[in-house]
């Protein structure tokens, strides 16, 4: 057990979810074992503006070879917060996404859809003071998988958060408010909870889009807190 | 002054095109991003240098080809990167994916020293289409039997032949063999920490 809040398993996909097939020959079959206490890391990777480009925030930009890549431009934001509410700063957000066709740009994604030659699909950005991040980017669109013969996923980001600790390291996808495909994905179905599937659901935040150029959508992203007596004891006065 | 805390975002797989977003050298992108987490210990960190590898498997044996694994070590005098004294260069932290085609990953580091009573141990964060939240596990050394004897966690593990599951075997000097099983016989023990 590490100095964060236990896993919440009300919250957070079981291993196996069958309906979602890959997951049958990839889940292990024992329980976790929990960690003694104190031997768990608490530390983890630290990133600074030097790791970044200063595009890498842009996919609107930052994959342009003669013009802008076609799609709905949007403001993608939010904050990244621990379970005390806490601003997550300083924390690098990394992002990868299909263009507005629902085409990769992965040498294994064969999806007819076209690639866009101004897409590259992914950006990172650090989190500031208030734990905000941004990124501009094209809404992506859905794509078949080979789940069953008829399987599309709700259009969706993947977003890597590293957090303070490596307990705290999370990946999970974002998708959009009012997608009819969402309660027929058996990847997003996975979680068990149907509120915290709504808290994957990005919001339209039209007060954050800019007029003429994008809309806005907002995201917000809560890490394991810390445990009561490490909070006290060490963190308390930093 | 207690208040309920926030709910935590759930986790979602990695997907297969994980590549392109923390490991575009392995998608063949060139561009937009520089890689991150491709030099774990610097050139100038001293201790000694190894080279770990191995193959994911699922349960039907077969490997995982679209598996990428993170790496958080601390250095030859059990340090992690920020702590005093640990070299700039010191990264401990790393990123590798597994082979499209043969499922085979690889790292090169440096032997991570003993923290405290703990034997020395890299630990391993595993994602990966099918794998819907991530997988922590830890890698110990064989030939490290007497600190390995004294290890807490290893200790925890309630079943000699499921710590077995924990032990990289050395090849020969300097290079060690780290084989993990997602399901069956054999089976890698997995951590919630
Ligand atoms: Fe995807």
């Amino acid at each position: 057990m590490s100095g964060f809040r236990a896993r919440d398993w009300q919250v957070q996909p079981p291993a196996l979810t069958p309906d979602y097939k890959t997951t049958r020959l990839r889940a292990p079959s024992a329980p976790l074992i929990t960690m003694p206490e104190g031997c768990a890391p608490e530390s983890g990777p630290v990133f600074g503006q030097g790791d970044l480009g200063p595009l890498d925030h842009d996919l609107l930009q930052n994959h342009v070879q003669d013009g802008a890549p076609i799609g709905e431009r949007i403001l993608l934001h939010g904050r990244v917060l621990d379970q005390e509410a806490r601003p997550v700063a300083g924390t690098l957000v990394e992002v990868w996404q299909a263009n507005a066709g629902g085409r990769y740009r992965h040498r294994n994604d064969r999806y007819l859809a076209p690639l866009d030659p101004n897409f590259g699909g992914c950006g990172r950005t650090l989190t500031d003071d208030a734990g905000g991040y941004r990124f501009h980017t094209l809404r992506p669109g859905p794509y078949p998988w080979p789940n069953s013969d008829n399987s599309w996923r709700p259009a969706h980001i993947h977003v890597s958060i590293m957090g303070s600790g490596f307990p705290q390291r999370l990946i999970t996808q974002l998708y959009f408010e009012g997608d009819p495909l969402i309660p027929l994905c058996p990847i997003v179905q996975a979680v068990p909870d149907a509120s915290a599937i709504d808290r994957l659901t990005a919001r339209l935040d039209l007060a954050a889009a800019s007029p003429f150029d994008c809309l806005a959508y907002r995201f917000d992203i809560v890490l394991r807190g810390r445990r009561a007596s490490l909070f006290e004891n060490k963190l308390e006065g930093m | 002054m207690a208040k309920s805390p926030l709910l935590e975002t759930a986790s979602q797989t990695a997907g297969p095109y994980v590549h392109i977003g923390l490991a575009p050298e392995i998608a063949e992108l060139t561009k937009p991003l520089t890689p991150l987490g491709q030099s774990i210990a610097g050139p100038r960190v001293s201790g000694e240098r190894i080279l770990v590898r191995g193959i994911i498997f699922d349960g039907a044996q077969d490997p995982v080809t679209d598996a990428m694994l993170e790496i958080w070590q601390a250095d030859a005098e059990g340090r992690h990167a920020g702590d005093d004294g640990c070299a700039p260069e010191f990264r401990g932290w790393g990123r590798v994916a597994a082979d499209f085609d043969t499922g085979l990953w690889h790292f090169e580091t440096i032997k991570p020293g003993r923290v405290g009573a703990r034997a020395p141990h890299i630990a391993l964060w595993i994602v990966a289409r099918g794998i819907n939240i991530g997988l922590h596990t830890r890698l110990y050394f064989d030939d490290e039997t007497e600190a390995n004897e004294a290890d807490p966690v290893l200790q925890s593990v309630p079943d000699s032949r499921k710590a077995a599951t924990l032990m990289a075997q050395k090849e020969r000097d300097g290079v060690y063999r780290f084989d993990i099983r997602l399901q069956g016989p054999g089976e890698t023990v997995f951590f919630d920490i």
